[in-house]
């Protein structure tokens, strides 16, 4: 007997997706009749839209988990808190790029409806309780990305960028839906919660299947991370896109893989913790040593960034890997505090950037002191941070993740983390020589619109008083795996 | 009757193909475009053939979430194509090699 009656979903755990999806049409209609000289009401529109979606969040939140949409949509604490992170991660970064799109003369509507379709990607990410929800808030977002990179269409650099991504993008996701395609043929349910039921109880013939099926999810996870080997197309995306672009990639996108890593791998997956434990343990180990080795030997500073996100990467991947509350917690730390560093990091480069010029040499950093003090403090707190030094968050965030590591007794790895960020620590310290030892070669002043230097301040000085702190941060954190 | 094996190894099949496609070719990037497609048709033959199997119908539903998605994915790659086309008058794979160091 078919089930004719149709009940109506819960929709009170959704209202923040339907908001926004909801205000970026409206955007994509408006933009067609905005003349050029009206088209800061985009700007000031999305970020309305960013702002109002994040209140919403913040009102329908509960503290308990609630299951909507026949369970393919959850919202609990660790996915409102990752979504109102990705929220003040895109709006800043809206911020930071307007002159940057004005000076190249890329200041247009799709900019912000493409970042706009990309945050509810993302937030479905985040939401997601089924491997359809999944696959559909990734595309979301990868779809929206490819066209922002190749978004500066006169530019050669960002349009090669754009198809490398869009093929090993589309690699990834293809490699992704195969896992998920033998995860539904051994439990035959789409469910996360229903794929962890039923692979507790499989016989062995099915563990081998189910077995390869985690390897390619794992394989596509690790493509939309960037972990090494599967990190090919990191430096070149970051090189190619224009710096805004790089900005929002580098930033927000990380936060959402984290929660897709955490619905599939930890959720999902979770008895399966020992296989796919030693595969995070070699995807770590290999990220930070290719990651931090090989940015010592850039001289452009969007690659060396780039790098340096496949080595914060392997740092992630450590948390997650121990495999209990605390490491999850950490790692949930780890990528916010990322996302905030690498925010101020690509911030700084177009903050330095103006029309006709890209300041993505290391070199142009150079006696940056002389130039403006209080940026120089700006960047070498980000810089700091980025190396994990104290009284910097990056510190913490560090800190926290190896004590996970060590608390499951994989004491070894921690010492590698160790060692090689000490190495890591060459490039970042690089930066903050040339800005403080060496001469200028370019006495330019810098000049950037008020709004965002404020913002800039903001984020450097924030990320030195977490550094001081951490509490709050850490204890939302840990609030969200409770 | 055909058995599942014989579909899981069809689908199997397609993906290496699809895979080889993307990394041994040289030449066009219209073909990586072909090969992403074929791609995700094996997905879908595993989907379907599992979904027959199990009796289950969400296999095929998310069948039809894949076809829409790939679409709008071939309709992106082909335009991130032309704009490289327009700027450097060729789709050689090989010489999309400016970004390195």
């Amino acid at each position: 007997m078919m089930q004719t009656s149709f009940q109506m979903p819960d929709l009170t755990p959704a209202i923040p997706e339907i908001f926004l999806l909801t205000m970026t049409c409206i955007i994509l209609l408006i933009v067609p009749y905005l003349s050029d000289k009206n088209r800061v009401l985009t700007y000031l529109l999305s970020l309305g839209s960013l702002a109002a979606t994040a209140a919403l969040t913040v009102a329908v939140h509960t503290s308990e988990t609630v299951y909507t949409f026949s369970g393919s949509f959850v919202s609990d604490t660790m996915g409102d808190v990752l979504k109102v992170f990705v929220y003040l991660v895109t709006a800043v970064v809206f911020i930071y790029s307007r002159k940057y799109l004005l000076d190249r003369n890329i200041f247009k509507g799709e900019f912000y409806v493409l970042g706009l379709f990309a945050v509810l990607g993302m937030m479905v990410m985040i939401s997601a309780h089924s491997l359809l929800t999944m696959y559909l808030g990734l595309e979301l977002l990868s779809l929206s990305l490819y066209a922002l990179v190749a978004f500066q269409r006169d530019s050669k650099d960002a349009t090669e960028a754009a198809m490398k991504y869009f093929v090993l993008g589309a690699l990834a996701s293809g490699m992704l839906l195969y896992g998920m395609s033998l995860l539904y043929g051994v439990t035959g349910t789409l469910d996360i919660g229903g794929v962890q039921t039923v692979a507790a109880g499989l016989e062995d013939s099915k563990k081998l299947v189910m077995g390869l099926g985690l390897v390619f999810v794992i394989v596509g996870m690790a493509f939309k991370l960037g972990a090494v080997p599967f990190h090919m197309w990191i430096p070149d995306v970051y090189h190619g896109a224009p710096t805004a672009v790089t900005l929002f990639i580098g930033t927000a996108p990380k936060i959402a893989a984290f929660a897709m890593v955490m619905r599939l791998l930890v959720e999902g997956l979770g008895d399966m913790h020992d296989q796919w434990q030693d595969i995070l343990i070699i995807m770590a180990v290999l990220s930070m040593a290719i990651g931090n080795v090989i940015a010592i030997a850039q001289t452009n500073i969007k690659r060396m960034l780039a790098y340096s996100t496949i080595s914060h990467v392997g740092f992630l991947l450590l948390g997650i890997l121990a495999g209990t509350q605390a490491g999850y917690s950490s790692s949930m730390f780890y990528v916010i505090v990322y996302a905030l560093m690498s925010m101020g990091g690509f911030g700084m480069i177009i903050l330095m950037s103006r029309a006709g010029f890209e300041a993505d040499k290391i070199s142009d950093f150079k006696g940056l002191n002389e130039r403006s003090p209080w940026f120089a403090f700006m960047m070498l707190i980000i810089m700091l941070s980025m190396a994990g030094v104290p009284p910097t968050v990056g510190f913490y965030a560090k800190l926290a993740v190896l004590q996970s590591v060590i608390g499951v007794g994989l004491t070894w790895l921690a010492i590698v983390a160790v060692v090689f960020s000490v190495i890591g620590m060459f490039y970042y310290l690089r930066v903050i020589k040339y800005m403080y030892f060496d001469k200028a070669d370019d006495t330019t002043p810098i000049e950037s619109p008020t709004d965002m230097k404020l913002v800039m301040s903001a984020n450097g000085l924030g990320i030195l008083f977490l550094g001081i702190a951490p509490g709050s941060l850490l204890a939302m954190c840990a609030a969200a795996f409770s | 009757m055909i058995s599942i094996t014989d579909y899981l190894v069809l689908g199997a099949i397609l993906f290496c193909i699809s895979v080889a496609g993307i990394f041994l070719n040289r030449k066009n990037v219209i073909i990586l475009l072909m090969s992403i497609e074929v791609m995700l048709l094996a997905v879908n033959m595993n989907f379907v053939a599992f979904s027959h199997y199990l009796g289950d119908i969400s296999g095929q539903v998310f069948v039809f979430f894949i076809l829409t998605v790939a679409a709008a994915e071939s309709a992106i790659g082909l335009a991130i194509l032309v704009v490289l086309f327009r700027n450097r008058r060729t789709i050689n794979v090989e010489e999309l090699d400016t970004l390195k160091g």
